[in-house]
């Protein structure tokens, strides 16, 4: 048991020993997808955040990537290949991959890993995330001007906590502009199925919803919509500008360039240290995609104040008074929710409907 | 002209060299795709299947083909018993996904305590969660004579719902921050299905998987049981003569394979993957109908076949990744290989033949 221990490290060492040698001259940046990298949304711009490290610095750097890669031993394996084969930094981009990635980060030290949305770190491990939900309270706000039938239908992922702080986020400013606004939840279970997403916002429309917000990947919703007619939608991680003026009137836009350029400029200058980073408009990871003319200039003109309020700091979404769903307090007159509740946000904020799906 | 003859016996031969061709075929054809998405074909095929098996790194592809592997032969082992009787499990994808979360779930129940009692119950739990769960098609296919393909296939995506909600709920790691999924098993010494030899990539679940060949192939030529399934697949009315029940066979058929699937969810939960999660299965119940047929039906060949699938899985990934093809055009690679199995298994049947027909 020793002894066939010790050799397999001693191989990966000398595997390791190999690639390093290899690739002195370049440094290897390697990602890892959960999708295609033609989805139009999440892994799409995982993928310009690659192409931008490619030309922020040209021949100094080599990029590899793999799609559609399975959450769980598949995407361990992915990962450990792309540490053998000389890779000096690897961003793995879905939640899912948490686990496997402080598994191989263990076996392989002098490589460093970024790991997005995840919790977990280690010394050659940093979890990276950006703040969506400040997004969607430039959303909220545009959709409760706009909706006429008051009814916003939110097609959710997956109940876990980054979801549930965009529902929140975006009902309590749909409602502080339209306190007769109502928000219809479905959860299609996927973060990206063009089919389901569909039909969930063809049964969202039918329910009276003229505003769609989507927590999933695909474009489908604003197909489903421009169908429908007089609905409205917004781009969710990427412009989907191809759906503008109408139905999608803005979007949430994950802007990862900056981030992955100044990660891959940290490993060249040997000043690369494990950290966790959340950030959101203000440092531009959160982009708000063009308010088309679709909307009215006064709403326009409300949305770009929160989102000005937001970038310099003066206004935080979630600031009390705010209760919970059930009634009991949450946050006093002013106050604002700390990082580790949001993080972990479980609960749906006074006035929605319906329970989180257990 | 060029026609189709039907030959009186199937030809041994072309049985055992169909899936040698196919592959060939496959290598030729894929290598035309790869060099038309402007990518060296020659290159890419060699990366597929020689750098896991040879290359530089193959010290570490090597196990990961067992890991890869072990789940798609024991899952194709089972599901060959049926298919070889003319009962289609479509759903082993819903029995691996139910046999995951029972054995887990049957472990964690005794968090965290500390028992070697505990591993046992796991596999216990996870093969009667497959096995119940093939059984709602074997009932209602022998009591009402409902369609066991629909019945399985559809119940896949029944359970996958099962699995969101206790990845969400009962299963939840309590110290997760309210994120989805389970605590993760690999953490737990009791529950781990590790490997048994560290490096080999030799867990239990490998294990299994050889058992089962060995058992499935003495089943089919030395039992009697083996022998009604062959029977009934081949003259399903010589069977009835002989005395041959068919509701039992088909209680047999599902529930092995049912319980072979759940058996593969296990040890996949509790050892490689370590966590009941809502994206935990990645197709194995679905990829195991192709092993089962690329290996023509046989223990044997389903354990190549298992190989060369888990090979270009990952021959498929260092393809990706060091020549940046498409996954897509990987996939399409896959899916060439059954299909130039099924079109080169014509030839086991019939022969090519030049010239008029005969006129007898």
């Amino acid at each position: 048991m020793k002894l066939t221990n010790l050799l397999t490290s001693a191989t990966v060492a000398l595997g390791l020993a190999a690639g390093a040698a290899w690739a002195q001259d370049k440094t290897k940046v390697g990602f890892v997808y959960v999708g295609p990298v033609g989805d139009g949304g999440w892994t799409y711009e995982h993928d310009q955040g690659r192409k931008a490290v490619e030309a922020e610095f040209g021949d100094q750097v080599e990029t590899v990537y793999v799609e559609n890669v399975a959450e769980g031993p598949d995407a361990e394996r992915v990962m450990t290949q792309m540490a053998l084969e000389g890779a000096d930094l690897i961003f793995t981009t879905s939640f899912g991959y948490m686990d496997p990635t402080i598994n191989v980060a263990k076996k392989f030290p002098n490589v460093k890993f970024e790991h997005a949305t995840g919790y977990k770190r280690a010394d050659n491990v940093s979890t990276y995330s950006a703040r969506f939900y400040e997004g969607r309270a430039v959303q909220g706000t545009i959709a409760g001007h706009m909706t006429e039938s008051n009814i916003i239908g939110y097609i959710g992922s997956y109940p876990i906590p980054e979801v549930i702080r965009g529902i929140n986020s975006a009902y309590i400013h749909a409602k502080k502009v339209n306190p007769d606004v109502q928000f219809k939840i479905v959860w299609a279970f996927t973060w990206f199925d063009p089919a389901k997403e569909a039909d969930a916002a063809k049964v969202l429309i039918e329910q009276g919803a003229d505003v769609i917000l989507q927590h999933t990947d695909s474009t489908a919703p604003q197909a489903a919509a421009q169908n429908a007619g007089n609905v409205i939608t917004f781009g969710q991680a990427s412009d989907m500008a191809e759906y503008a003026p109408k139905p999608r009137v803005s979007s949430i836009i994950d802007d990862w360039a900056p981030y992955y350029i100044a990660r891959t400029k940290a490993v060249m200058d040997g000043t690369w240290e494990s950290v966790d980073t959340w950030d959101g408009i203000g440092a531009g990871m959160v982009g708000i995609g063009e308010i088309s003319d679709a909307v009215p200039a006064d709403v326009k003109e409300a949305a770009l104040a929160i989102k000005d309020s937001i970038a310099d700091g003066s206004y935080h979404p979630f600031t009390g008074p705010l209760k919970k769903q059930d009634g009991s307090d949450w946050l006093a007159e002013g106050e604002t929710a700390d990082d580790g509740t949001l993080a972990g946000m479980n609960f749906y904020v006074e006035g929605l409907e319906g329970d989180i799906p257990q | 002209m060029i026609r189709l003859e039907k030959r009186p016996q199937p030809s041994r031969a072309w049985s055992m060299a169909t899936p040698l061709v196919a592959v060939l075929a496959t290598m030729i054809f894929g290598g035309l795709l790869f060099a038309a998405l402007g990518k060296p074909p020659v290159e890419a095929i060699r990366t597929i299947f020689w750098e896991p098996l040879f290359g530089e790194f193959s010290f570490y592809y090597r196990p990961q083909l067992l890991v890869k592997g072990a789940p798609l032969v024991l899952i194709a082992i089972g599901l060959s018993l049926g298919f070889r009787a003319g009962i289609w499990n479509i759903g082993a994808e819903g029995q691996y996904i139910m046999g995951a979360i029972c054995g887990a779930g049957a472990g964690l129940a005794f968090y965290p305590a500390e028992s070697f009692l505990i591993f046992p119950l796991m596999v216990v739990a996870g093969a009667l969660g497959g096995w119940a769960w093939a059984m709602i098609p074997a009932v209602l296919k022998t009591r009402f004579g409902t369609n066991e393909i629909l019945v399985s296939l559809m119940l896949v995506y029944v359970a996958e719902q099962f699995l969101a909600s206790v990845s969400l709920g009962l299963l939840k790691n309590p110290e997760g921050f309210g994120f989805p999924g389970s605590r993760n098993l690999q953490a737990w010494d009791s529950a781990h299905n590790a490997e048994l030899i560290a490096g080999t990539g030799m867990h239990w679940g490998v294990v299994a998987a050889l058992i089962a060949v060995i058992f499935a192939y003495v089943l089919l030529n030395r039992h009697m049981t083996g022998y009604h399934i062959r029977l009934t697949g081949e003259a399903p009315r010589a069977a009835r003569f002989a005395g041959v029940n068919p509701t039992r066979l088909v209680l047999f058929c599902l529930g092995t394979s049912g319980a072979l699937a759940g058996l593969a969810g296990l040890f996949e939960v509790s050892g490689p993957s370590g966590q009941v999660s809502i994206d935990f299965n990645v197709g194995y119940g679905f990829t195991a109908i192709i092993v089962a047929f690329l290996g023509r039906l046989h223990p044997v060949g389903i354990l190549l076949a298992g190989g060369l699938m888990a090979l270009t899985y990952i021959g498929g990934d260092i393809a990706q990744s060091n020549l940046q093809l498409p996954a897509a055009a990987i996939q399409v690679f896959q899916g060439m290989l059954l299909f130039f199995l099924l079109a080169f298994d014509l030839l086991t049947n019939f022969r090519i033949a030049i010239g008029k027909p005969e006129v007898a």
